[in-house]
């Protein structure tokens, strides 16, 4: 048996399923290697008490024939902009260090009826703002892979946590690619569901019309089981789709004969990727095609806009979405004593980090009057054509296959200096939000070098298709072990 | 005010009408006034991180309902969108409102100032959030409050053009609008408690110029009154500043109504940039055909209908008719009494607006709660009409039943013996004594002074004790004398 470090979600449910292994101490080991691994500062709030108790409840079920399926009594982590009641939901900023939340978003509520151990609050960009973990009031989250490089962001603690084994699934969220960039950075497997597909109640927003709830792990498979309980229509969230919800986890085996997968051209042209992880995602189409798969190239022209049509959209709407935060009803208020004015800007200009200031003047302008047709509105416009090119392309193929990142996992503070430099890197990911379409990242390489760093493959679903996606990242993990390999013990790297 | 020292004055007014829904627009809160302050909120009307709104479509019925019934087109399809400002009654910092996208538009309502009917145009009716309250007493007076139990009460705001011209046809236009608002049951028109609020747009401009003068907005009138008094202070104010001269500067002003005029309001807030944008959390607000055709087919009766019947079915007087269209509950009330006794309708709404009016003139509720039944009363008018009771003794029942020591007017009159005798004998004999014990006024009569007639029923109404018909009595002494 491998140690209880390396389980998959899958192979731990069996094992309780089995008796073979109690939450108990499944939940206390991820504890154990939360204190052993808190060089990475992936964890904000470990719920260590709260989470022996529910792995004891966890345990009284399975023993009383009432196991609630596959999740129970696994133990998971949630990042830190979604609420669990009782708990600080900081969103890794300083104006919300102090504020408990007090309801349980949609996502964790399901988690807990299925019977989860929720274990621990993960650090993430302020807000969800950023690609590399830095950007947090907690300070920047270390690659378990390479301590002295980023874990992505903004789930970076997410991701972090799961390649570590410090929990065995998380819930993240992906706003521009903040589940699928750290999952390709730190080796694990990530999807970002359909706008609709998961609540958004509950979840911190960044940009509401871009925000989407999805499930990290360590394999296609165990992201299959997350999915199974966290998606489906929600009341209480307008935006979530009244859709049937599949077995995602029955997509996993369906194997990819005759499925026709797509190769975007500007991704290969535009992106400027490293050779490894050009060659990692060749091979990776390689290895779906020797299993059946049809390839072709296809073309989705209006990538090169993608980028600045997000930074409009998203910023305008967090300019907004922000605005909640001014120490009059929670959170952290600094009352200089001159009255209503000097409140809110000592408050929100102490409260938030440069770079949540930084997108907040940029939407504050984008929506002013005079500025919003020719910033905004238009925006929206691109918009519509890059869904556009999603749904002329899925009429040739059924998954698009692509890089997540152009490089793997970069320096911590290599490119802070630059905002610019690191919001390109997002260029493959962001489209996948504008265009309303799913994306997962796979592991599927490994770099060059003393110290190798995980690559992703990036899988691109019609909306609503996640099976599909599901289906070819799970037959690249029937054919390749990218996803089985662990980061180094100890992290090491640190100069 | 039509022509004042040769200008005329064009007014706008946005009224901000609350919904009577039972609960808030974007939540499940109640909305009832008066509760503990905070008692009513949740994650989601406090703007709590995370918290997604979503829309009450009773809110939205009665918003359409309203638009129906002033002629609007209704958008079958309307946007929310974010109003963004910074204010510590505004939980999420920013309302929830629509923008370009409202869900009526193009209405209008016939305004009716002195018999002659104008049309005024309605521009558009949205939908909004209403905001918190701060309250600047609490236990440490050198700190503010804010009750947040009205933040997300759900408004319709109504706009019309700038098509009144003068205080009092503002007041006629913002009469009717409450009226059809507690017709459809969607307002409850307190203007005291802010639950119907008006904002005045006003200039003034000479007589024929047909553009408009630069405006000022007039806020914190929650009075009829106090509607006509500021605007007819601040026409004065702006033809004053013209007539010297000077300039209307474009602001907002406030009506104080302890100094009696309009001042500016303080700090130049007005120039906001709302950075209205659609809201990401809710989806466009879809009326469907089916939806809408329900909501045409469901039409409630309106003012203009009522009026229609008071006015050119029953011939009721003008002044009765305005009264019983403005006050819906006391037009219910004639309604029921009538259907007790329908044969005489004026008599009926003579006794409704001087009577039942007086009485429950202060009472909660208004003629709904009146403690005369408006079944009893009808039964009362009939007694009158059958010559049962005389309209004297009629009043005594009817303070009898208003009372609560009766129900029933024919007990009622039998009790306080004011039933009229219909006794033929009994008043033959009486009419016989008066004749022969008042042989003066007898001969009077008989010389041609006729007047004298009304001393000679007093005589034998006083022998009577009331209880007869004095037209009864009129006619029996004149067959007599006159033989």
């Amino acid at each position: 048996m491998t140690s209880l470090d390396d389980l998959s979600l899958t192979e731990a449910a069996a094992l309780l399923e089995r008796r073979a292994l109690t939450s108990r101490e499944l939940t206390a080991a991820c504890l154990a290697r939360a204190e052993q691994r808190r060089s990475l500062n992936s964890v904000i709030a470990l719920l260590a008490d709260r989470a022996m108790v529910e792995a004891e409840d966890s345990d009284r079920r399975r023993a009383a024939g009432a196991a609630r399926g596959p999740l129970d009594g696994i133990p998971l982590g949630v990042k830190d902009n979604i609420l669990l009641a009782g708990v600080p939901a900081t969103a890794g900023s300083n104006i919300l260090r102090r504020h408990v939340a007090a309801y349980d978003a949609t996502a964790v509520e399901r988690l807990r009826r299925a019977g989860a151990v929720l274990l621990a609050k993960l650090n993430l960009d302020e807000f969800g703002m950023g690609s590399s973990n830095e950007n947090s009031a907690f300070g920047p989250c270390r690659n378990p892979w390479d301590e002295s490089r980023t874990p992505g962001g903004s789930s970076g603690g997410a991701a972090a946590a799961v390649a570590a084994g410090l929990c065995l699934g998380c819930l993240g969220t992906d706003t521009g690619g903040s589940i699928r960039q750290p999952a390709a950075f730190c080796g694990v497997s990530g999807l970002r569901p359909t706008y609709g597909r998961v609540s958004r109640y509950g979840v911190i927003a960044f940009a509401s019309s871009l925000d989407q709830v999805g499930p990290l792990g360590r394999s296609a498979g165990d992201v299959a089981l997350l999915m199974n309980a966290i998606a489906g229509h929600d009341p209480r969230d307008s935006t979530s789709a009244p859709r049937p919800v599949p077995d995602f986890a029955a997509a996993i085996g369906r194997g990819v004969r005759g499925l026709r997968v797509g190769l975007p051209r500007e991704y290969f042209e535009l992106g400027g990727c490293t050779a490894d992880v050009a060659a990692a995602v060749r091979d990776a189409i390689a290895v779906l095609e020797a299993a059946g798969a049809r390839v072709s190239e296809i073309a989705l022209p209006h990538t090169r806009y993608a980028i600045a049509c997000y930074y409009l959209i998203a910023t305008a709407e967090a300019s907004s979405n922000l605005a909640r935060y001014d120490g009059v009803r929670y959170g952290d208020r600094v009352d200089p004593g001159r009255g209503l004015a000097e409140l809110y800007l000592a408050t929100r200009g102490q409260g938030f980090g440069a770079e949540v200031k930084r997108r907040i003047l940029l939407g504050t302008f984008v929506l002013s009057a005079g500025y919003y047709d020719a910033y905004y509105r238009r925006a929206q416009q691109v918009r519509t054509l890059i869904s556009r090119d999603f749904e002329q392309a899925f009429a040739a193929v059924d998954v698009i296959a692509a890089p997540i990142a152009p490089t793997p996992a970069f320096a911590l503070g290599e490119k802070t200096a630059d905002p610019l430099t690191m919001y390109l890197s997002d260029i493959f990911t962001i489209s996948v939000n504008l265009g309303g379409v799913c994306g997962m990242s796979v592991p599927c390489g490994l770099s060059a070098g003393p110290r190798p760093l995980p690559i992703g493959l990036q899988l691109i679903g019609r909306p609503f298709d996640e099976e599909s996606v599901l289906a070819a990242a799970g037959a690249l993990q029937e054919a390749t072990d990218w996803h089985r390999r662990r980061p180094p013990e100890g992290g090491s790297g640190r100069p | 005010m039509n022509d004042h020292r040769g200008f005329e004055s064009v007014i706008g007014l946005e009224v901000h009408a609350q919904l009577l829904t039972r609960s808030k627009i974007f939540c499940g809160c109640p909305t009832a006034f008066g509760a503990t302050p905070n008692s009513h909120v949740c994650p989601v009307c406090l703007g709590h991180p995370g918290a997604l709104p979503v829309l009450n479509r009773a809110a939205v019925e009665h918003a359409v309902r309203f638009g129906l019934a002033i002629g609007c087109r209704i958008n079958q399809r309307s946007v929310f969108a974010r109003k963004n400002y910074f204010y510590p009654d505004l939980p999420k910092g920013y309302q929830i409102s629509q923008f370009d996208r409202p869900l009526c538009e193009h209405g209008q309502l016939v305004v009716d100032v002195d018999g002659q009917p104008r049309p005024i145009g309605i521009i558009r009716v949205h939908l909004e959030e209403d905001a918190g309250k701060n309250l600047h007493q609490g236990s440490d007076p050198s700190r503010s409050y804010v009750d947040y139990n009205r933040a997300g009460v759900p408004l319709a705001e109504i706009v019309s053009a700038p098509d009144l011209r003068s205080p009092a046809e503002a007041v006629a236009y913002l009469r009717e609008l409450r009226a059809i608002l507690i017709y459809l049951e969607s307002c409850d028109g307190n203007m005291q408690e802010g639950s119907f609020r008006c904002d005045a747009n006003v200039s003034v401009r000479p007589v024929g110029q047909s553009a408009l003068g630069t405006r000022t907005e007039l806020k914190n009138i929650n009075s009829f009154k106090f509607v006509a008094q500021a605007l007819e202070h601040e026409i004065e104010r702006q033809i004053d500043v013209l007539a010297d001269g000077g300039q209307v500067e474009q602001e907002t002003r406030l009506w104080d109504e302890e100094a009696h005029r309009t001042r500016p309001m303080r700090g130049k807030e007005e120039s906001h940039d709302y950075r209205y944008f659609p809201d990401p959390d809710l989806l466009p607000l879809v009326v469907d055909d089916g939806w809408l055709e329900r909501l045409r087919r469901e039409r409630p009766l309106l003012p203009a209908d009522r009026r229609a019947r008071l006015q050119g079915e029953l011939g009721l007087p003008a002044p009765d008719v305005a009264m019983l269209v403005e006050d819906k509950a006391l037009g219910d009330y004639f309604e029921a009494a009538l259907s007790r006794c329908p044969g005489n309708p004026r008599a009926v709404a003579n006794w409704v607006v001087n009577d039942v009016q007086a009485l429950v003139k202060n009472a909660v509720g208004g003629a709904a709660a009146c403690p005369v039944a408006p079944d009893a009363l009808g039964a009362l008018i009939g007694l009158v009409d059958a010559g049962v009771v005389a309209s004297a003794g009629a009043r005594q029942v009817f303070f009898e039943l208003a009372a609560g020591r009766a129900s029933d007017p024919a007990v009622a009159a039998r009790a306080l013996g004011v039933e009229l005798v219909d006794d033929s004998a009994a008043l033959a004999a009486a009419v016989d004594q008066v004749i022969a014990s008042s042989g003066a006024e007898v001969d009077k009569y008989r010389a041609g002074k006729k007047q004298v007639i009304g001393y000679l029923v007093g005589q034998v109404l006083r022998r009577l004790g009331g209880k007869v018909d004095p037209k009864q009595v009129n006619e029996l002494l004149r067959r007599r004398l006159d033989a």
